[in-house]
């Protein structure tokens, strides 16, 4: 309706501009905070350091605004990076390239038995991962016998720390994984089935789309880019530390996928606003860092926000 | 009795004079592997599982929870869910330490009011604002976590809860041999039974978590109702964090991470449906024991690690809901 617009409009539209762009708004804002008043901002080492730092949270939230668009959740995210880090040292003696193989086709597995759960035995994703999140962290611990192992491979070292193209790895793939997911959703037939079964199951289901199979290959791809995010981090770290890697990170993923725009009632996916929503949310704990606040005050900031996005965010949900 | 002291007239829940309507296996099998589980243990493991010392330290271990999971109990039936206990947990721990500089009325008081702000808060934004649970709480989970990290100076400072305080000597005393945080968590998941089975409030929950649209049309105080049940759910965690307080002597922010989790698996462990509107307290007390006592078995297992008490919690969830959902399907057919 481009001619009915009238002077009580310029508010909605308003609030629909920060609905669509309101995690770019955001974005600008810190950045020029940051450019005005913390030192060094701008210097080429911090920004590559808070790219290399989102790279996992970012990889692992693609993965979960996938599941989100089909009106799911993956809480086991972090699980799975546990048992992918925990199984990179047990086959390093096959060499590297093997290694990493089956710690993604661990990731893929546990997807595999996420979306089982959620499309065949009918569980709430909610649960079925949730128990897949206990489970996998256990089976994880197992698996290292609970201790850090330090590996020294020169293959997972530049993995952790190289550049191609000046650009660090880790951030390379983010945007390879962004942009395919983009594509995914946006220009294949895959991604209107995700869409086509958040929006409306029953609807997909009765006009013949193959909504189990949907569902499985969204967890498994869920599952297989957290076992991405848990190879980066032990690349980067350079040891395997099943007990603290990708702890609570479902959480950061989440936050990340609603504060980029997706509402958790599925149907709708907003890729690039997840990358997004995690370099947000970086952005904010970096600036509070760096401008000496407590680690306490960034998780209080990041509440606020995360609640702010969403009630802005609430009209178009309820329309 | 008017029609809207039931509103619904969900089966299998229990009727106006107490008794069971109707016989609901995917609502009795809690209990039953319950009891299963407890004669295997005595069984299996003797006087070492079933000695007044074990099992009071899982009552112990499991009053927290109970607190924490009846709470959620209101709160999954009314159709919501509150990922903010854990944390609220740990502030609670962490203020009612702060606040013991000043006695113990400051020491309990404080953490309760905190607490019920951020139920207030949270319900405030989901009945009235209408955003979803799970993002609320979510964020509460993060800035009760935060808060409690701020208190405490970032963790680098430990309040000690004075030994000759009387809430030390509440805390930490037993009545009848049994650790007085189990009294008090009976005490108030007695009352949570009363709440939900005997008052309008309760009936109101059912029929909100039935169907929001339904309970708006038969004028119920929908919002209200919301509300109050997150005020309920935030305080409970509130006491918990007191009664940890008081037993450990000391408030940590770093503690509770995960208990929501925990709490969430032992209500739909004890059959309620994560959907709302079905379930009942009595289930969640046995999914809450039943948690604990599985724990308590593989720590009894020599040669198992205690990293395999993780494995079998997260697959046992996983069968239980499985087959209450197949009794369920089965019982509609």
């Amino acid at each position: 309706m481009p001619d009915t617009r009238t002077a009580p409009r310029t508010r909605t539209d308003v609030l629909g501009l920060l609905q669509v762009g309101g995690v770019y708004l955001a974005i600008a804002v810190i950045l020029v905070f940051n450019l005005v008043f913390t030192p060094h901002f701008a210097t080429m080492t911090n920004l590559r350091l808070q790219l290399v730092q989102v790279a996992p949270v970012a990889i692992v939230a693609i993965g979960m605004a996938l599941v989100i668009a089909t009106e799911g959740i993956d809480l086991s995210v972090g699980a799975t990076m546990a048992i992918s880090a925990a199984l990179l040292p047990l086959y390093l003696g096959y060499g590297v390239w093997p290694a990493m193989a089956i710690a993604l086709a661990a990731g893929a597995v546990v997807g595999a038995v996420n979306g089982s759960l959620v499309a065949f035995a009918g569980m709430q994703p909610i649960i079925a991962t949730l128990g897949v999140l206990v489970a996998g962290r256990g089976l994880a611990l197992v698996f290292a016998d609970g201790r850090l192992t330090e590996m020294f491979d020169p293959t997972l070292g530049a993995l952790g720390n190289a550049s191609v193209l000046g650009l660090p790895i880790s951030v390379v793939l983010v945007l390879v994984i962004t942009g395919a997911a983009g594509l995914a959703v946006h220009r294949t037939g895959f991604g209107r089935r995700v869409l086509a079964t958040g929006g409306n199951r029953a609807a997909a289901t009765l006009a013949g789309l193959p909504v189990k199979g949907t569902l499985v290959t969204v967890y498994v791809l869920s599952g297989l880019l957290a076992a991405v995010a848990g190879l980066l981090t032990t690349a980067r770290q350079g040891a395997s530390d099943p007990s603290f890697v990708g702890l609570l990170i479902e959480l950061s993923a989440i936050t990340a996928v609603v504060v980029g725009g997706t509402p958790l009632s599925g149907g709708r996916v907003r890729i690039l606003g997840t990358l997004m929503g995690a370099l947000l949310m970086q952005l904010i704990t970096a600036t509070v860092i760096q401008q000496n606040l407590p680690d306490s005050t960034a998780r209080m900031i990041q509440a606020s926000i995360i609640v702010a996005a969403v009630y802005v965010q609430r009209g178009r949900s309820a329309a | 009795m008017t029609a809207v002291d039931h509103p619904v007239s969900a089966p299998g829940r229990t009727g106006p004079s107490g008794r069971r309507l109707r016989w609901r296996p995917d609502r009795a099998g809690a209990p039953i592997v319950l009891a299963l589980v407890l004669v295997g243990g005595t069984v299996l493991f003797g006087d070492s599982f079933a000695s007044g010392q074990n099992l009071g330290n899982i009552a112990l271990d499991s009053s927290y929870l109970l607190l924490i999971a009846t709470g959620m109990t209101f709160v999954i039936l009314s159709g919501g869910i509150d990922l903010s206990v854990g944390s609220l947990l740990a502030l609670a721990g962490v203020l009612t330490a702060y606040g013991a500089q000043w006695g113990t009325a400051a020491a309990i008081a404080l953490p309760l009011l905190v607490c019920a702000m951020f139920g207030l808060v949270n319900g405030l934004l989901i009945g009235r604002a209408r955003i979803a649970p799970f993002i609320v709480t979510l964020a509460a989970l993060l800035f009760a976590r935060g808060l409690a990290f701020a208190v405490a100076s970032e963790g680098n400072k430990v309040y000690i809860i004075p030994a000759d305080l009387l809430l030390t000597r509440l805390g930490q005393a037993r009545w009848l041999g049994v650790h007085a945080p189990v009294w008090f968590a009976l005490g108030a998941f007695a009352l949570g039974v009363l709440l939900l089975n005997r008052t309008r409030f309760g009936q109101a929950v059912f029929a909100i978590g039935d169907s929001q649209e339904a309970a708006e049309l038969m004028g119920l105080p929908v919002a209200r109702v919301r509300v109050l049940v997150y005020v309920l759910s935030a305080t409970l965690a509130g006491v918990a964090g007191v009664l940890v307080a008081a037993q450990t002597s000391s408030g940590l922010p770093t503690i509770g991470e995960g208990r929501e989790l925990e709490a969430i698996a032992a209500v739909v462990i004890g059959g309620t449906l994560l959907s709302g509107g079905s379930g009942s307290l009595s289930g969640t007390l046995a999914g809450v024991l039943l948690l604990k006592v599985i724990q308590n078995l593989i720590n009894q297992v020599g040669t198992l690690t205690a990293y395999y008490q993780q494995v079998v919690s997260g697959t046992f969830l996983i069968v239980v809901v499985l087959v209450q959902s197949r009794l369920a399907r089965r019982r509609r057919r």
